[in-house]
């Protein structure tokens, strides 16, 4: 056996230094208690911001590298989807804020649940072993569903969390039995050597478990029909663990599809690509429609989400590295789009009043033009119009699919994108065309977040006109 | 001289954003700046013009910056025969919407002068792209300020107009997007040329005719795709209306001539009867449509549906002409017609609707029955209207007259009928133009009201003015329009005829 070095744990600097600072995070929470709310809060970004040094200065690796008994893997899909996940979950919390403390809900242990969760999102990142897959799935579950349940004084949200808390159960269940099987059929859990022993003629049993697999995928993605707790999640939690969960899990669970589905599971690509193809077809379709009729923002941008789920699943579909790298692609596009669409209604919000139906955002523009300027361009990028980052992620979808020849599915996706519009429009209809509807509280000022806001719509704008770098980035990480 | 397209798609978008940023507080200087920068943009279209070689069909003025790699799509742009006069057409109304908006629009100033600008340039790129990807990019964009320039300026029903504008056509363009999208994965490069090279089978050659056709019909709009161009007419703002009808409807025909002909030559031949159906329905069903209507920018929104119709004939007689004479040369007075009466649309229908704006901005309303005798009140006002009136009806002399009239000759070569059928439009357009004026400027004053109308102000003369001037220019000397579309038209004959398979 080699002798163990620290430098050899180098890759894993970002779990490491995470896992330390959530610890120090805790205990001066302890010691500086309620009295210094905001303490943790910049704690929490301090880290992020020294944990993101860290990883750039220590834990890239120019290939790929498996580190603890092949339980980990770092790679430059690793060392990217880290980076972004320090930087959305930083950009998350710095528009929490403000909206914490106006819910007396600015404690400690939100921060430190979010830094677990993005622990989670790492461990799933760098997952190697089916063990490390589950362990990166719970921690994240975990956090969350406690995150969700953080306004404990608010019922909507008690509700919520138990519900998707049962349902992720269910869900998790079915990812271990799902492996079970594997792991029985193969008789390792090694994700590498799964693939090299799952070759055809495959043995039933692998498609038993594959479909148990896909179930909980589609489950943690919220694919239609294993949907049914996102709604109710997004509306019910708190909008600040709304926007938490609509954007950096997202990548996990873009890295839980690679890594288990589209590598561990690559013998049986022409199996799990057909169910995916129905996934995706059912989560366009309903996401799209059902998000019509909403007049809940909060609901909307959750059926939006499954919609735009469907667009990530049909980059699963194509079963091609183009297809996976157009994925990614979409996914952080929609992450970056979903973090100011969710910082909008955090910032509209204020004390006593939730900016979460659809109405109250009418006129917005004659209140706040900076808010409605920047949710008018997430608007049209997720409606998949240039000169936006969205347009580029829906083309690089039907690219993908025209290089597989699934000639239904783009004109499917192509169909769905017009249906999408219409709701993307009337939000943008609400602001800039409507007049105010009676007296709202003003917007919070803020002006540290309006910046970042204002660059993050500036980033959906600046990406659409000059997609290249992005695009190749995702295209060499995936290859 | 070499970066004089990019100049003229970014020196308007960037005045627009600079408008934007001074904000209402600043309008005074920002509505000079937009005067200058619509000014601006005319002014360095005219070296485009006489720069311009008239003996090639080659693209000229070329720029190629690489955009993105990974796609091998470029910054590419050039003009030739077809965007050469469109783009100009584009600078010289700009300006006439800047300068009606002056004391007119008093809600959110600086945003109105701000998305006109933006959207000049990007009509300006959509014109000018040599890369369909490009070319697509601008094109979707454009949407955005018409789609908040109707629905923050426009009428009582603006919000239904607006997003049905947006949603029809952004339901045709997705399918182009598709369809662009394969021929990329087929042949590596978004370069029109290459598209335009392509080879397709007849199956592919349909589809991709099917994607271009739902794009484009709903751009110029054909029926029976056009039900939104009346309410987005009628609702707009006075620009928004004529930015619609001189320049975006013209975007569905430069699309037939740019993609359709080219790239699907065999599809094209195969199903040009469906174009030429629609086209005539157009012409005659809408030109009755035309003369019931009650609302003076409903009726000029129908009437540019029936002119368009000669554009999509022009454009696809063609096959027959060949198939019938085997005279090649004569397919191209189709297409010399189509682009012509492009232009000559675009100046008039344009007037129009400033016209319509000159009486909406004192009555405030678009209702016929409303007006009556204006002769008598604003006799300056009364001649141009009557001049515009008299070219939509295609008047010799006119503007009008000079693409109508070679359409119908090129269709005539193509069949009796279908140019006997076009021909109905000179009575129908007569019919509904004339009595409109009849209704509208002559007779006696019909209330006090219309008594109490004042005449043209400095602006609006020196705008009708220009228009005026514009179309019997090129209705007296279309020579030089001709001359410079002739080799690239002569290309495009070449093209459209050729055989993929």
């Amino acid at each position: 056996m080699e002798p163990v070095s620290l430098q050899s744990f180098a890759p894993a600097i970002a779990e490491i230094f995470l896992a330390f600072a959530v610890c120090v995070i805790l205990m001066a929470e302890v010691f500086a208690g309620e009295r210094r709310a905001g303490l943790t809060g910049t704690l929490s970004l301090l880290a992020l911001a020294a944990g993101a040094a860290l990883t750039v200065r220590y834990g890239h690796v120019t290939h790929r590298t498996v580190l603890f008994d092949g339980m980990y893997v770092a790679d430059e899909l690793s060392f990217v989807l880290k980076l972004v996940g320090f930087l959305f979950v930083a950009v998350a919390l710095l528009y929490s804020r403000t909206y914490l403390r106006n819910r007396n809900i600015l404690r400690g242990e939100y921060y430190v649940l979010a830094l677990t969760a993005l622990l989670g999102i790492f461990v799933l990142v760098s997952a190697n072993n089916l063990v490390t897959v589950y362990l990166g799935v719970e921690l994240l579950a975990l956090s969350v569903y406690a995150m969700v349940a953080f306004d404990r004084d608010s019922g909507v949200s008690a509700e919520s969390a138990v519900k998707y808390f049962v349902l992720g159960a269910i869900a998790s269940g079915a990812l271990l039995y799902g492996m079970s099987l594997i792991y029985g059929l193969t008789g390792t859990l090694d994700l590498g050597e799964i693939a090299a022993r799952l070759h055809a003629p495959l043995h039933p049993g692998v498609i038993l478990g594959l479909t148990f697999i896909v179930v909980a995928v589609a489950f943690k993605l919220g694919a239609v029909p294993f949907h049914m707790w996102l709604p109710d999640v997004y509306e019910g939690a708190p909008t600040s663990v709304t926007l938490f969960i609509g954007t950096a899990p997202k990548i996990a669970y873009f890295a839980l599809a690679l890594r288990l589905l589209a590598q561990g599971l690559a013998g049986t690509t022409a199996e799990w690509t057909q169910m995916l193809a129905v996934l995706a077809v059912l989560t366009l379709v309903v996401g799209n429609i059902v998000a019509l009729v909403q007049s809940n923002l909060k609901r909307m941008l959750a059926y939006s989400t499954i919609a735009n789920v469907g667009f990530i699943v049909l980059g699963f579909v194509a079963g091609t590295p183009d297809g996976y790298a157009a994925a990614l692609y979409y996914t952080l596009a929609y992450v970056l789009v979903a973090l100011g669409s969710f910082g909008v209604i955090l910032l509209a919000s204020a004390k006593g009043f939730e900016a979460d139906r659809l109405d109250d955002y009418k006129g917005l523009y004659r209140r706040d033009p900076l808010l409605a300027g920047t949710m008018m361009v997430l608007m049209f990028s997720t409606a998949g119009v240039p000169p936006f980052i969205g347009f580029w992620a829906k083309l690089r979808i039907i690219q993908a699919l025209w290089e597989t020849q699934h000639l239904w599915l783009v004109i499917l996706a192509v169909a769905m994108s017009v249906v999408g519009a219409f709701y993307y429009l009337r939000v943008i209809k609400l602001m800039y065309f409507d007049e105010p509807a009676g007296e709202l509280p003003a917007a919070a000022r803020e002006p540290g977040v309006r910046l970042a806001l204002g660059i993050n719509a500036a980033a959906v704008l600046a990406l659409g006109v000059l997609p290249g770098p992005l695009l190749d980035l995702c295209a060499r990480l995936i290859h | 001289m070499h970066a004089l397209l990019s100049v003229l798609i970014w020196l308007p978008i960037g005045a627009g954003v600079v408008i934007l940023l001074l904000g209402d507080r600043h309008i005074g200087a920002g509505r000079w700046l937009s005067l200058a920068a619509s000014l601006a943009t005319l002014a360095l279209s005219i070296p485009l013009w006489t720069h311009f070689n008239t003996t090639t069909a080659a693209l000229q003025f070329p720029e190629l910056l690489p955009w993105i790699p990974r796609f091998q799509a470029y910054y590419a742009l050039g003009v030739d025969g077809i965007s050469l006069p469109l783009i100009v057409l584009t600078a010289f109304m700009t300006v006439p919407v800047v300068i009606a908006a002056w004391s007119v629009i008093d809600s959110r100033p600086a945003q109105y002068y701000a998305a006109f600008l933006i959207m000049e340039g990007l009509m300006i790129g959509v014109f000018s792209a040599t890369d369909a990807l490009l070319f697509y990019f601008f094109w979707e964009a454009m949407l955005i300020p018409m789609f908040l320039i109707i629905g923050i300026w426009g009428g009582p029903r603006r919000v239904y107009a607006t997003i049905k504008f947006f949603l029809y056509t952004f339901l045709g363009s997705v399918f182009m997007l598709a369809a662009l999208i394969y021929m990329y994965v087929k042949s590596g490069s978004y370069s029109i040329a290459a598209l335009q090279a392509l080879p397709l089978t007849l199956l592919e050659q349909r589809w991709i005719f099917v994607a271009f056709l739902l794009a484009f019909a709903v751009k110029v709009p054909m029926v029976p795709v056009h039900t939104w161009l009346p309410d987005a007419h009628v609702e707009a703002p006075t620009g928004g209306s004529v930015i619609l009808a001189a320049i975006m409807l013209k975007m569905g025909g430069y699309g037939f001539l740019r993609f359709s002909l080219p790239v699907t030559p065999d599809a094209s031949r195969e199903l040009d009867l469906l174009v030429i159906a629609l086209s005539l329905v157009a012409v005659i069903y809408i030109g009755f449509v035309a003369l019931v209507q009650q609302d003076m920018k409903k009726l000029i929104a129908y009437s540019s549906i029936a002119h368009m119709g000669f554009v999509t004939l022009g454009a696809f007689v063609i096959y027959e002409i060949v198939r019938n004479t085997g005279n090649v040369l004569g397919a191209g007075m189709g297409l010399d017609g189509a682009m012509v009466q492009m232009v000559s649309h675009g100046l008039i229908s344009g007037a129009l609707f400033l016209c319509v704006g000159v009486l909406y901005d004192r009555l405030h309303s678009r209702q016929i029955a409303d007006y009556g005798g204006v002769v008598n009140t604003m006799p300056v006002f009364a001649t141009f209207m009557v001049l515009f009136a008299l070219a939509n009806s295609g008047l010799p002399g006119t503007s009008g007259f000079v693409g109508e009239f070679l359409v119908i000759i090129a269709s005539f070569r193509a069949s009796f009928w279908y140019s006997a059928l076009a021909a109905v439009t000179l009575v129908l357009g007569a019919a509904y133009t004339l009595w409109l004026v009849k209704r509208v400027v002559f007779g006696p004053v019909t209330s006090p009201r219309v008594a109490a109308l004042a005449d043209l102000n400095g602006r609006e003369f020196v705008v009708l003015g220009a228009l005026a001037a514009a179309v019997l220019l090129v209705g007296v000397w279309p020579a030089p329009l001709l001359k410079v579309m002739q080799p690239t038209i002569h290309h495009l004959v070449s093209q459209a005829l050729a055989t993929k398979l």
